[in-house]
């Protein structure tokens, strides 16, 4: 116990001690940026080159004029804001807004590698952001999964799995009755496989990821059973044709030009991103619910004296955590791609394990993670029109490179719940 | 009085040897694998329609049915791991050398099969005994893999008996260099190694793609494939077509037994193993756990790239995109099948090798689809990790002393 209380002042002395290097090396971090955009795509390109950002997404009816301007003068103009705030970096500090400077900087690095790889050519850059808001829907939902099992304690490796699960219990019930239910089936089969891990881990006491990396094996194994044993044939073929949530187009706000056809022109899952992001938040921090499932993640015997049932707490977070997981599973399916095909997840359980660790266990941070992670996917699917020869592999690396510099304590350390994957035993009079 | 006295004498003997049997770890190993085994039999007798059909008819030939698929499924499985022995007494009898190999041949392609789990299987289990979870299996078996190829193709002129070590050695190193950047960062600045190997897979991944479709691809080849090594690199194969067994087999056992002389008889290995078992301890002790974590990842990272090594350099000879094997996930129900003891890996990697060849003959016999062994090993993983379970189902005693189980713990280094 007494080893217990020691850490979390040991580490704060260490943030302390940290946080004056911490101050150069982010100086020096935005000082570069100003010198890559300065030397490299200033220099690589023509001083009389024009870029063209086209602002309306392709099949859209709201249009917008294109936006062309000199691109020299613009990357210029970038570089000496990085400078400036590379300089003040240096010199005095942002103190606590150096990680809001980072995310500014980091943005007008893209912008200006954008516009240095479009220069003398046209980009989408409308098409590119919808396509981004798409790409973060399950990542989003999932991190949020993520934020629900992991802030009541228990460590979640098995969203993937939940997903894959929820995917195809929401296909095989969406083709026999409608939409809806097929929704309602997938969130239930995720809320059962997290009760699985709960009792696993809970109950058990089995290691939390071993319990994750179990029900991800068995998962993938029991879909791609049924799916070749039924749903991919073609006398079971009525059972893989779901249908899909139309496209709803939000009244007025999808008419404002360039905005509306990437934020308001999207079906259910998009706007359930946005509603159940601010919900999450409200619920998990501003509620006396929120702080009793954080309780438990973070000081179980604490949480006990008082009176709160560590057990019963942390299998709710897990199973809410499974329905969400289960609610993004079904978005693959009905949302994205109208029928089942084995691992259709492709690892994006994963990637928002990784969008929750980036966002810091908090659902807005995790949207802004998985707007990231989305970015750079659809960037990637683009990379071949850029200009410039950067091979799609190498954008497509760039969200696990992030999260590894993330975790490495390079943009400031995550805090990940105190007593996450710790099972809790009641002591015993 | 006497006779009586000598029966209670003989039934606690026995009951003492029940006692034991049911208190011993390998017994849980044994029923978990069974338990298993059933399970999956159901299920895949639950998803045959002639089962059904057989019910309506009546109980019994429903029964009867279940046991008939249950059979066909483990009886393909089996004959298609082992080789049929009909079919081999034949060929034997019929003199003809390729009938021959061809029926012999399913015994030897389990065991290829097996040769790369044991590498990957070493790799987790290593990892395991530090206290690290090594997810990143796969991977570190891709890079190796290239890294291997390159070796393979690009060195020309050397004897076989150079280069084969050369083209390994290349292997193993790119693997290393693929476990010891998540080993760095977790000893230095605490980063969980779950979710940093998890993303060194995806940036592998990514990286293989890229090197395979651009620099390393053969110009000779419309389809990104790379050169084909060179023949002095290939692992020698033992027989001729269509039996594939090669030197790997020999290196991985050899490999086993360097793993558990290193952890079980060197200073070496048991401070790796009080790191794993209790790193506050290890570090009173005066271990430097930090260059404890970063060599073991390393070596792990090692041997899984031996197993991507192995692959090209015995099997494919060149590296293709389709080359994901799924080996390094599988290996990580197999490091906890083994104990984390090489041995143990050894045996549960030729378990699994057994099941994958097995598995594709039965998916051509018996219509069962492959996926099947995934759910079997899920189920076996599930049982060895939580043995509450398989006690409960089988009414066993718990043993004094509480096995170790392995922890890993949450993210962000606590």
């Amino acid at each position: 116990m007494a080893v217990a209380n020691s850490i979390p002042m040991e580490s704060k002395k260490v943030h302390k001690h940290q946080s004056k290097s911490r101050r150069i090396v982010m100086g020096i971090i935005f000082l570069l940026v100003a010198a890559v955009i300065w030397f490299v795509f200033i220099n690589g390109t023509d001083a009389s080159a024009l870029t063209t950002f086209n602002m309306t997404p392709g099949g859209s009816a709201t249009v917008m004029s294109d936006w062309a301007f000199s691109t020299t003068k613009v990357l210029s103009i970038l570089a000496v804001l990085c400078a400036v705030a590379g300089a003040y970096q240096l010199i005095l500090g942002f103190q606590n807004l150096t990680n809001g400077i980072l995310g500014l900087v980091a943005v007008m690095f893209i912008f200006s590698f954008l516009t240095w790889a479009s220069s003398g050519g046209s980009l989408n850059l409308a098409g590119l952001l919808r396509v981004t808001v798409v790409r973060a829907v399950p990542l989003t939902l999932g991190a949020m999964a993520g934020i629900l099992c992991e802030r009541s304690g228990t460590v979640n490796i098995a969203i993937e799995g939940m997903m894959l699960i929820a995917a195809f219990v929401s296909t095989v019930f969406a083709s026999l009755t409608n939409l809806w239910i097929g929704m309602l089936s997938g969130i239930l089969a995720g809320a059962l496989v997290a009760y699985i891990h709960g009792v696993l881990t809970i109950k058990y006491k089995v290691d939390h990821t071993i319990s994750g990396t179990v029900i991800n094996i068995f998962a993938t194994g029991i879909t791609s059973f049924l799916s070749s044993k039924f749903i991919q044939k073609t006398e079971f073929q009525y059972l893989n044709e779901p249908g899909m949530f139309p496209q709803v187009d939000i009244p007025i706000l999808s008419k404002i030009p360039f905005v509306g056809p990437i934020l308001f022109s999207h079906n259910l899952y998009v706007y359930a991103m946005f509603l159940l992001v601010p919900f999450l938040t409200v619920m998990v921090f501003s509620t006396r619910w929120g702080l009793r499932l954080r309780s438990v993640g973070e000081h179980p015997k604490a949480a006990d004296t008082l009176g709160i049932n560590v057990i019963k707490t942390r299998y709710m977070g897990v199973i809410l955590g499974g329905m969400m997981a289960g609610f993004a599973g079904t978005y693959f399916t009905l949302g994205s791609s109208g029928r089942f095909d084995e691992l259709l997840t492709a690892g994006r359980g994963f990637i928002s394990l990784a969008a929750m660790i980036f966002g810091n266990y908090h659902p807005v941070g995790a949207m802004g993670a998985g707007l990231l992670f989305g970015f750079f996917d659809s960037l990637s699917a683009k990379a071949s029109i850029l200009k410039v020869p950067i091979p799609s592999d190498f954008l497509g690396m760039m969200p696990y490179l992030a999260t590894i510099i993330v975790l490495a304590g390079v943009v400031g350390k995550s805090n990940a719940p105190a007593a996450e994957g710790k099972a809790y035993e009641k002591e015993s009079l | 009085m006497e006779k009586q006295k000598q029966v209670q004498k003989r039934q606690s003997a026995t009951a003492i040897f029940f006692d034991e049997l049911s208190k011993s770890p390998g017994l849980i190993t044994f029923l978990a694998i069974l338990t298993g085994i059933i399970i999956s039999g159901l299920l895949v007798a639950a998803t045959t329609v002639e089962v059904y059909e057989a019910f309506s008819v009546s109980f019994f030939h429903g029964m009867g049915e279940i046991f008939k698929t249950a059979w066909s499924t483990y009886s393909s499985l089996f004959l298609g791991a082992f080789g049929n022995p009909k079919t081999i007494i034949t060929a034997v009898q019929g003199g003809d050398a390729l009938a021959i190999r061809r029926a012999i041949n399913p015994f030897f392609e389990s065991l290829v099969q097996s040769t790369p789990y044991i590498f990957a299987g070493l790799s987790v289990a290593l990892g395991f005994r530090v206290g690290l979870f090594n997810i990143g299996a796969e991977g570190q078996i891709f890079i190796g893999a290239l890294t291997s190829v390159y070796a393979g193709y690009a060195i020309t002129g050397l004897p076989a008996f150079i280069h084969i070590p050369i083209a390994l050695l290349a292997g193993a190193l790119g693997g290393a260099l693929w476990g010891f950047v998540p080993g760095f960062l977790k000893a230095k600045t605490g980063a969980h190694e779950v979710i940093i190997t998890i993303m060194m897979n995806y940036i592998a991944f990514k990286f293989t793609d890229f090197m395979i479709n651009g620099p390393m691809q053969d110009p000779n080849e419309y389809t990104p494939k790379t050169p084909w090594i060179q023949e002095s690199a290939q692992l020698t194969r033992f027989f001729e077509d269509p039996i594939r067994f090669h030197l790997g087999f020999f290196v991985a056992l050899a490999v086993a037994f360097v793993i558990y002389w290193l952890l079980f008889k060197t200073t070496w290995g048991f401070e790796l193993r009080t790191v794993g078992s209790n790193p506050n301890g290890a570090r009173y002790a005066g271990i430097n756990t930090t260059r404890s974590t970063i060599i073991a990842m390393s070596l792990a990272g090692s041997l899984a790239g031996l197993a991507g090594a192995n692959e090209v350099l015995g099997l494919n000879h060149r590296l293709v995109p389709s080359f994901s094997s799924g080996y390094g996930f599988d290996s990580i129900a197999l490091a906890l099948l083994g104990k984390n003891h090489p041995f143990g890996v050894v045996l549960s990697a030729l378990l699994f090798g057994f099941l994958r060849n097995g598995s594709r003959q039965m998916q051509l016999k018996s219509g069962v689809p492959i996926d099947i062994v995934s759910i079997l090993q899920a189920l076996i993983l599930a049982f060895i990790a939580a043995p509450a379970i398989i006690r409960t189902i089988f009414r066993l005693k718990k043993p004094e002393i509480e096995e170790e189980s392995i922890k890993v713990g949450g993210w962000g280094g606590n």
